[in-house]
């Protein structure tokens, strides 16, 4: 089975796991900004990752018929620093019409600050000034309950956002009512301790149906899983749900997602196969 | 809600023996701080993982949500003015 990826750090992972994520059934991921590990200190610093994003991991995704999309922020860890994070906001149109960027992401809340409410909200207002999607990291552990209604009153209070173009990422048992009520689209992340695991993923899809929700690997340099999607996979099929459904939680839903970004240009494996054959 | 396909009889066959490793786990960690001289009165951690285990025996649902939340923070719909905050681009209010 096809499946995209669409939340994955790959700046943090080998070019083996680019060849491993081929040979599982990716055919494509989405990865959005976020933390080094340690806070940057300039805004060019900012804008070579930027770079790397839009162009080295593009084409290293290619190497294995990958495709490679990106969304761009500075992330809630980093919000502390105000005067940093405006700087940063200001110079993101620059890389806003590359063919890959999707959209403003991961934006959200790290420890339920101020200076990260209001970052969160200036990077909103850059969304909406330039018609982007949005993807939302939320808080983890005992943070997640609270900063994720927290950025729900305030996407929520704002009227000039189309709901069914953001996605809230990380939600959990706690949080993805909340998050899919409000009409928008939610993500779980399956990772060996702090978030979803497959199972509970499953479980989740059992609660809520599959409109509106993916699942993801968000592996990254810490630990973290990228073939986690394949793993819920086998869970869904080992539980006898039928590939269909399989299939538009990591498949469908994605693109269905993704196609509102005007930079995202799709064409499915299907589709190219019977180009070939006409 | 979506129709289940496993009943409850194919979980309990699949997941038996997954329940019963995690809960010796459980119990030999509770064995191993007792080993250590019990955790410490100050530290309010195990004190949530007790209320997390009486929720494992509640024959009401949702269990994993109520866990979930014994382990978070508090929410106060109040934040935004409490940061001094006002929403953005907010709905005009009406006279």
């Amino acid at each position: 089975m096809y499946y995209f990826d669409p939340h994955i750090h790959m700046v943090s992972r080998t070019t083996d796991d680019y060849e491993m994520l081929a040979r599982m059934g990716c055919i494509g991921m989405s990865e959005p900004a976020f933390w080094a590990g340690f806070d940057r200190g300039s805004v060019d610093s900012f804008r070579d990752y930027f770079r790397q994003l839009t162009e080295f991991e593009k084409r290293r995704a290619a190497q294995y018929g990958l495709k490679h999309y990106t969304w761009l922020c500075i992330n809630a860890k980093e919000a502390e620093n105000v005067s940093l994070a405006r700087d940063v906001i200001a110079m993101i149109p620059e890389f806003l019409e590359l063919p890959s960027v999707l959209g403003i992401g991961e934006i959200g809340l790290n420890k339920n600050t101020r200076n990260e409410a209001i970052i969160f909200q200036e990077h909103v207002e850059l969304a909406v000034q330039h018609e982007q999607s949005i993807l939302i990291h939320t808080p983890h552990l005992e943070d997640k309950f609270q900063g994720t209604m927290m950025i729900l009153d305030m996407l929520c209070d704002d009227s000039r956002l189309d709901r069914n173009r953001v996605l809230v990422d990380h939600v959990e048992e706690h949080t993805v009512r909340h998050v899919l009520e409000e009409g928008f689209w939610a993500g779980m992340t399956l990772y060996p301790v702090s978030k979803c695991t497959p199972q509970r993923a499953a479980d989740i899809i059992e609660m809520y149906g599959p409109e509106r929700l993916l699942v993801n690997s968000a592996g990254d340099w810490g630990p973290s899983k990228p073939t986690a999607v394949p793993d819920f996979i086998i869970e869904m099929r080992r539980r006898g749900y039928p590939e269909s459904l399989i299939r538009r939680i990591v498949y469908d839903n994605p693109i269905e997602f993704f196609s509102q970004s005007r930079n995202f240009q799709f064409q499915a494996p299907d589709a190219v196969e019977e180009t070939a054959r006409t | 809600m979506l129709a289940t396909p496993m009943a409850a009889q194919a979980v309990l066959d699949r997941e038996y023996l997954e329940v019963r490793a995690k809960l010796l786990e459980l119990a030999a960690t509770f064995d191993r701080l007792d080993r250590g001289g019990g955790a410490p009165a100050a530290d309010g951690r195990l004190k949530l993982v007790r209320q997390g285990l009486k929720v494992l025996l509640d024959e009401t649902g949702d269990r994993a949500e109520q866990i979930q939340l014994i382990f978070s923070r508090p929410y106060d719909d109040d934040w935004q003015k409490e940061f001094g905050l006002a929403p953005p681009a907010a709905e005009p209010t009406e006279e």
